[in-house]
């Protein structure tokens, strides 16, 4: 069994790619560096990630497969799943290999895991465009913390940045502890030193911009008045709205 | 901004809740440097769902709830004894705005009870979106409500401002609307529709020739109709729909299970629960038109005037035409793939691809996400010969698919036998 040790970012798959295609061997499973190697390797080899060859490597991509494809390499990649690392290098060498296009063949297993992963990272930042909740704060910076499954907040972003281009605001990913703030101009990546305060979710009633809790209230009242009683249906509920985004919805707090 | 404005947001959000429309589709439109909002187009947004599970997009409320009508089937009908509020134009500018900052909504669904005359509340609510897009540059999605019998001239301000635009048919038959809504016709409703597409079609050709034309409804409208209200069977209500999405502006028409919320009022039914189930028939059946090449007299005929309840509308199709069956996977066409049971429009289209690559079979198919508890009995693929609904004849078969889901506790280990009648 051959094993290339990564360092896991997405340009160190790519180099380990174009390593693997200069070595002329292919591994057979990727690892992080300093994980524990399997049992029975036979060989290993380190890729030492180099932004030339992860170009290369991507524009050859690009010039093989169409813009879809290539975003869903991308959002596969976000997706943190694991394996995933090893399910796009079988994936990008189909892609290089082949005569034809590939990326339409979903009775090829890894190709249809590829779609399958990729529809439910872009799911998940649909979900974010839905349920992030801006709470404004007494700086008039409008902020709102999410937890996503998948590190989707990249893909969601520019539409908050087209959306709300006349106000600050910030969006904090908790659990992978970055975010982006938007100033008016331009959004950038932003990392808080201190978090603490933000893991339950709500802004402290003294950091709020005073008419906020009014429209908390407001918004509130109004999703109560909204149920029609003879068609409670809570399943239904949170089939569309999964409980896990519970704790930053407003009107669920 | 106080608690008077919550308890207004309250009585006219209870007011305004049976309206069933709620997309926010249609529309892509990218917002301008320094300005708020955007719409997405594609499928829309929904930022919240209720309890009913039903979701909330925009904010659907109204200006007031006051009504000179009686419609039997209304809440807000005159003669119901219920809090009465209306918004100032202000008021609710400034709700929109903060709750569509705050990511609570898509924009704003505006709808009224009619005052004085429809003339008179059209104008009161033109006034609103007006001022939203024009003093606030606000850029999010609007759709609003036509009155029915307003003129011409105010629905054709109104579609300027407004993304979409609805007109509600309520009763699908104008006999049984003039039952409940005796003040109420089916001129005054096709009319605004019929203002609604001129509009429409007018902008869309002037938009050819002068790119700067504004864009007129660019979200075309909908409308609703009320299920179980009346005596209409779903052939009645599907033949209608069919007609109606012919139209180039009809985007979409919902159904909405009558809820009795007059049930003091004699002319109308007495229902133990609302017609739920009928109601999610419909929208399958809408679905197959609009989605599935189904024509109208393909779901409901005089044979079978009213949907099955039991089974969805695309099953019921299919054991009614076994001569259609099986269908080869690997060479049906796209039309003919999107007929069998258990195939939706996504898995037909996987198909259609990947089969240019070599021949698909049943392992495959089931892990493109393809139903084969349903579409096992109407297909062929790279497999030997299968059990089809020829061979079960489609009463066994619909047997079988109607038998209750097994529960945890049952015997998996006991062999089950169904013998035909």
């Amino acid at each position: 069994m051959l094993v290339f040790f990564y360092d896991k970012t997405f340009e160190g798959l790519l180099t380990a790619v174009f390593d693997a295609y200069s070595r002329k061997t292919f591994p057979d499973k990727l690892l992080g560096e300093g994980d524990i190697a399997p049992l029975f390797m036979d060989d290993s080899y380190t890729v030492l990630t180099q932004e030339d060859k992860s170009v290369r490597v991507w524009t050859a991509l690009e010039k093989k497969l169409s813009k879809l494809a290539c975003n869903m390499i991308t959002h596969a990649w976000l997706s943190e799943a694991e394996g995933c690392d090893d399910l796009l290098f079988r994936y990008i060498r189909k892609a290089i290999d082949s005569k034809v296009s590939i990326e339409t063949n979903f009775g090829d297993s890894d190709v249809l895991e590829i779609h399958q992963i990729a529809r439910k990272v872009s799911h998940e930042a649909q979900y974010l465009r839905m349920f992030v909740r801006f709470q404004k704060a007494a700086d008039d910076i409008f902020f709102a913390p999410v937890s996503p499954v998948y590190n989707a907040l990249p893909i969601a972003v520019d539409h908050f940045t087209d959306r709300f281009a006349d106000q600050k605001w910030v969006i904090y990913d908790l659990k992978r502890k970055y975010g982006y703030y938007y100033d008016l101009k331009t959004t950038s990546e932003i990392t808080l030193t201190d978090d603490n305060h933000l893991l339950s979710g709500k802004l402290d009633e003294n950091l709020m911009a005073e008419d906020e809790k009014l429209f908390q209230e407001l918004w509130k009242g109004y999703f109560k008045s909204m149920t029609i009683k003879e068609r409670i249906n809570l399943r239904l509920q949170r089939q569309h709205m999964p409980k896990r985004f519970w704790k930053y919805l407003t009107e669920k707090q | 901004m106080n608690d008077a404005v919550l308890e207004k947001l309250k009585v006219l959000a209870e007011s305004a809740k049976y309206d069933v429309s709620c997309s926010s589709s249609g529309t892509v439109r990218k917002n301008k440097v320094g300005t708020l909002g955007n719409t997405v187009g594609g499928m829309g947004i929904c930022h919240s769902f209720t309890e009913d599970g039903r979701c909330v997009s925009l904010l659907k409320i109204m200006l007031t709830n006051n009504c000179i009508y009686d419609c039997a089937y209304c809440i807000n009908r005159r003669s119901n004894d219920i809090r009465r509020a209306t918004f100032t134009v202000n008021e609710l500018v400034d709700l929109t705005i903060q709750f569509y900052r705050r990511n609570y909504i898509e924009g704003l669904f505006l709808s009224s009870g009619v005052i004085n005359n429809p003339d008179y509340t059209m104008e009161r609510m033109v006034r609103v979106i007006k001022e939203l897009r024009t003093i606030h540059r606000f850029n999010g999605y609007i759709h609003m409500k036509s009155i029915p019998g307003a003129s011409q001239e105010l629905v054709n301000e109104a579609g300027l401002y407004a993304d979409r635009m609805s007109v509600n048919l309520e009763i699908p038959t104008e006999q049984n609307l003039k039952l409940l809504a005796p003040e109420k016709d089916h001129i005054s409703v096709f009319q605004p529709m019929r203002y609604i597409q001129q509009g429409m079609l007018q902008s869309i050709e002037d938009r050819k020739r002068i790119r700067s034309t504004p864009r007129f409804v660019p979200a075309g409208q909908s409308t609703q109709m009320i299920v179980g209200a009346t005596n209409e069977t779903d052939k009645d209500i599907i033949r209608l729909s069919a007609l109606l999405y012919k139209r180039p502006s009809m985007k979409r028409v919902y159904y909405s299970g009558f809820i009795p919320v007059n049930s003091y009022d004699k002319r109308l039914p007495v229902l133990a629960s609302a017609p739920l189930v009928r109601e999610n028939r419909l929208y399958q059946a809408d679905w197959l038109m609009r989605f599935y090449e189904f024509r109208a007299d393909e779901i409901v005929d005089d044979r079978f005037p009213n949907l099955d309840l039991d089974i969805d509308p695309k099953l019921a199709w299919a054991l009614r035409h076994p001569e259609m069956f099986p269908v080869d996977i690997n060479r049906a066409d796209y039309s003919m793939i999107l007929r069998v049971p258990g195939i939706g429009v996504k898995s037909a289209k996987l198909i259609v691809t990947s089969r240019r690559y070599g021949r698909l079979n049943a392992s495959q198919l089931k892990k493109m996400g393809i139903v084969m508890k349903k579409a096992q009995y109407f297909i062929t693929c790279n497999e030997l010969p299968m059990y089809t609904v020829n061979e079960t004849t489609p009463e066994h078969l619909r047997k079988i698919l109607t038998e209750p889901k097994k529960r945890k506790g049952d015997d998996d280990q006991q062999m089950k036998i169904i013998f035909p009648d």
